[in-house]
């Protein structure tokens, strides 16, 4: 490691913070005066790359490079504007995890189109001209095209706050993200202000995606990972604070350079890899900052929302609803029987029940105890990959890993939860995302002990259970017997403090409940019964890689969730059924099967904002005519 | 008699600014005592020293043979120290009788029980509470569809539970119509009387606090200025001043906009 070298890092650290900032400034815009954390922000940014490919590669010749290729910004400002008038507009009041849903289902769609019109082959466009070459530095030769990267930030950091500053429509913008309702009770006309941000936001987005093109091709993955990034840098420069995001993009380009300029650790007979390590250290800065700094380095301390989602008192079982859970739990058993000429069948249904299983201890942490957890799948993964070393590593038994299973998870969940439960809302959701990445990225670097990117092999049950009948009555019966669990725990003492604790916390503290000790168990349980869903899969399969931890995960979890109805007990696991089952036939019958189900929870999320089971079961209070049914 | 709560030479500072000034008083068992002063006179302050919200920079709050100030909300409710909220905390998605039987849950030390149903947790008492406050008719009724009186009502059955030595009431009947008013200070009165407990309460209505209070006392610019029953109060100078200034009184404004 040589000074020149460090020096070039930096520099490198100094031109990724500019790219990033351009998409990070206009999440954190839009986050600030609509409240929406806007998934598809990253596809606006990939569309961005396409768009510039397309347009440099046509009209380079008519109208010059760089005219071709910045159109492509208010190109895709005006789909923004579009996007919001269209579709956002009428997921404002909607409770912020719908609108977080249809923004997603807006990646799947964006992701599809963009398949569609540009095929899967990566593209690369052709270099700067006149910045094509690279300068001499110390020695070391540096792109020309970076040098314009580093100046375009502060220059954009500029603009921006000049126009926030010293304009009406910025005034506008500072005082909605203040306090967006006080800003609408003085009359600033709403609709116009949000569809202008946004507008900007996207545009900056797509700005941010076409500087890339002399840099890096276009590819279809660049919108979950670039939206992630930038997620971690809103949140850690402070959510609606462009300065801060500023920061925050210097901050973590820079302590990723420096694990690239780092190379290899060697001390006390190991040897660290940290330039591999550059995602646990950008989460790892996260983490550090939330747990300093709750609200992000220049952030505030959100005004709370004067409307509370409410949701109506939970109802015990009555004997209807206990008859028909035998009768379903029976009709199950008995699917072995039923299904002997079609084995595959069973094979689904235990990928069915696991997924149910997941879904409820993630809506166990998210409806009753009200903490938003956006990295569920780390404690699935880790009773995944904890009974697979068992197995594999010790010389465990199947039986006795299986158990341990979830120990794994809840050991992890315990660890996370101490931090996680001290914040709450969207600061709360990225930690818990950041948690599973600093467990996905371990997993996928640490090839000595986890199997790397390959994962491991030869996780098979014991032989008993070998035949995929009588694992899918073991899976069965941990997949009733967990969802009865957890439906026992929110109706003892415990499960009326987490509602409680989500309610009130300045009423509970004052009753003497210890909020976060309450919402720390609940979540160690929620991580637990994930574990053991992950333990199930694991043996399943037969083999396991760390993308059953990883983010698409996550967010699956997440949709199983929403699409059944956050509010009822019932709805996860309805609502993993059918996005299990889903996925699987659509994914097989059309090569578009993302734009599907995105189109599918669009539609969900306009029609029934209640989720499916939480619709079916207001209409029917609306039919009994029950008083104060409708859990608004 | 000894008093249920002394609190003596209670200090806050807020950057250069003396919030609450080294302020002395006392509540007797039985007794209404209400807080009364200007705007920024250190009320909510004071209060939140009591209740554990703020930490004091200085002073002493005896109730019993225990000092509240350095304990925690939760650690303050276990001395036998109840409070009502400004704007009522109740539980919204719990019934009504639900959040009573949180509370009483609570203070029989099972919030961590996983396992056992909590809905026939002492419900015969919870019913009983909420007798008290006359809201049984209305016991199973989800939280979040409640007349603001009620809810008011309800969180004093919540903050019954535990069986208080003193109620802290942070301004009970704000947002509340005048018939309103009185009908829960007459509510509190009797409570009072046969629980054996105390109130302290901040108010802003004159009217609520000549009519119910016992003996009040009256903060101005963290300071204390003045205490005795309502009628010394009405006539103090030094209370006058601090409201009106000079040349009015609380008699002349009757039926001005509060």
């Amino acid at each position: 490691m040589t000074p020149s070298a460090v020096l070039v890092q930096l520099l490198n650290g100094l031109a990724s913070a500019s790219s990033l900032f351009f998409v990070a400034a206009g999440l954190s815009l839009i986050f600030g005066v609509t409240r929406i954390i806007n998934f598809a922000h990253g596809s606006f940014y990939m569309l961005g790359l396409y768009l510039a490919y397309s347009l440099v590669d046509r009209f380079s010749a008519h109208i010059g490079f760089w005219p071709a290729l910045l159109l492509a910004g208010p190109m895709l400002g005006l789909l923004g504007a579009l996007v919001e008038a269209l579709l956002l507009r009428r997921v404002y009041h909607a409770p912020e995890l719908l609108q977080l849903l249809a923004t997603f289902a807006l990646v799947l769609v964006i992701k599809d189109a963009t398949l569609w019109c540009w095929g899967a082959e990566d593209l690369l466009g052709p270099r700067a001209p006149g910045l094509g070459g690279a300068i001499d530095l110390l020695g070391r030769r540096f792109p020309a095209y970076d040098l314009l990267l580093i100046a375009l930030g502060p220059v954009l950091l500029g603009l921006l706050t000049l126009l926030l500053r010293r304009t009406r429509w910025g005034t506008l913008v500072r005082a909605a993200t203040q306090d967006r309702e006080m800003a609408g009770a003085l009359g600033v006309n709403q609709a116009w202000l949000f569809t202008s941000v946004f507008a900007l936001g996207t545009m900056l987005a797509g700005l941010g995606g076409a500087l890339q093109l002399p840099r890096e091709p276009a590819s279809l993955s660049l919108d979950l990972s670039s939206v992630g990034d930038a997620f971690v840098v809103v949140v850690v420069g402070g959510l609606g604070s462009v300065p801060g995001a500023f920061l925050a993009a210097l901050l973590i380009s820079e302590v990723k350079a420096l694990c690239v300029a780092l190379g290899t650790l060697h001390g006390f007979g190991l040897a660290l890899p940290v330039s591999k390590l550059t995602l646990v250290a950008e989460f790892l800065v996260m983490a550090v900052v939330l747990v300093a700094r709750p609200w992000g380095l220049m952030g505030k301390a959100p005004s709370s929302s004067r409307h509370r989602a409410l949701e109506a008192p939970l109802q015990p079982s009555g004997p209807g609803l206990r008859a028909s859970a035998v009768v379903v739990f029976l009709l199950l058993a008995s699917l072995p029987w039923l299904s002997a000429g079609a084995p595959y069948v069973t094979v689904l249904a235990v990928d069915l029940l696991v997924a149910a299983l997941f879904a409820a201890s993630l809506h166990f942490i998210m409806g009753p105890a009200g903490l938003h957890s956006f990295g569920h799948a780390a404690y699935f993964g880790l009773g995944a990959y904890g009974a697979a070393l068992l197995v594999l590593k010790a010389g465990w038994p199947m039986e006795a890993a299986l158990v341990a299973a979830p120990l794994a998870a809840a050991l992890g969940a315990m660890l996370l939860g101490w931090f996680a439960v001290r914040l709450s809302g969207v600061y709360l959701a990225m930690l818990t995302l950041a948690f599973a990445q600093i467990v996905w990225g371990i997993t996928f670097q640490w090839d000595g002990f986890t199997g790397g990117s390959n994962g491991l092999t030869g996780v098979w049950p014991a032989a008993w259970l070998a035949d995929k009948q009588v694992y899918f009555l073991l899976t069965l019966s941990a997949a009733a017997g967990g969802a009865w669990g957890l439906r026992r725990v929110l109706f003892s003492p415990f499960g009326y403090a987490m509602r409680a604790g989500r309610d009130s916390a300045l009423r509970c503290e004052a009753i003497g409940i210890n909020v976060l000790r309450v919402q720390w168990l609940a979540f160690v349980i929620a991580g637990g019964v994930a574990g053991i869903a992950g333990g199930l899969f694991a043996f399943s399969k037969g083999s396991i890689s760390p993308d059953v931890m990883g983010v698409g995960r996550s967010v699956d979890a997440l949709v199983m969730v929403l699409l059944g109805g956050v509010q009822t007990l019932s709805g996860p696991l309805v609502g993993a059924v059918v996005f299990t089952w889903l996925q699987d036939t659509v994914a097989r019958s059309t090569d578009y099967w993302r734009a599907l189900l995105g189109g599918v929870i669009l539609l969900l999320v306009l029609a029934f904002p209640m989720g499916m089971v939480g619709f079916l079961r207001d209409a029917v209070w609306q039919l009994r005519g029950r008083p104060g049914g409708g859990a608004r | 008699m000894t008093a249920l709560l002394q609190v003596r030479g209670l200090q806050r500072r807020f950057g250069g600014n003396l919030a609450v000034d080294g302020i002395d008083f006392h509540i007797d068992q039985g007794e209404l005592l209400a807080m009364i002063g200007p705007n920024g006179a250190g009320k909510s302050t004071t209060f939140n020293l009591l209740n554990g919200q703020l930490r004091a920079d200085g002073g002493t709050a005896w109730l019993g043979g225990r000092d509240l100030i350095g304990l925690r909300p939760r650690e303050i409710w276990k001395q036998g120290v109840g409070r009502t909220f400004q704007i009522a905390e109740t539980f919204a998605s719990l019934s009504v009788v639900e959040n009573v039987q949180m509370a009483l849950l609570s203070a029989a030390g099972r919030v961590f029980d996983l396992w056992r149903a909590a809905r026939d947790f002492q419900r015969e008492q919870a019913l009983g509470l909420l007798r008290d406050v006359g809201m049984q008719g209305q016991a199973e009724r989800p939280c979040s569809v409640l007349a603001y009186g009620d809810v008011k009502r309800l969180e004093l059955a919540i903050a019954l539970a535990n069986r208080p030595r003193l109620l802290l009431m942070d301004e009970p009947t704000a947002g509340m119509a005048s018939a309103e008013r009185h009908e829960l200070m007459v509510l509190t009165r009797r409570l009072v009387a046969e629980r054996g407990m105390a109130v302290l309460f901040t108010e802003h209505s004159m009217d609520v606090v000549f009519a119910h209070a016992d003996r009040v006392i009256v903060l101005a610019r963290g300071r204390l200025i003045a205490t005795g029953r309502p009628a010394e109060i009405r006539e103090h100078p030094a209370v006058q001043e601090a409201y009106f200034g000079t040349g009015l009184s609380f008699e002349k404004r009757r039926g001005a906009p509060q």
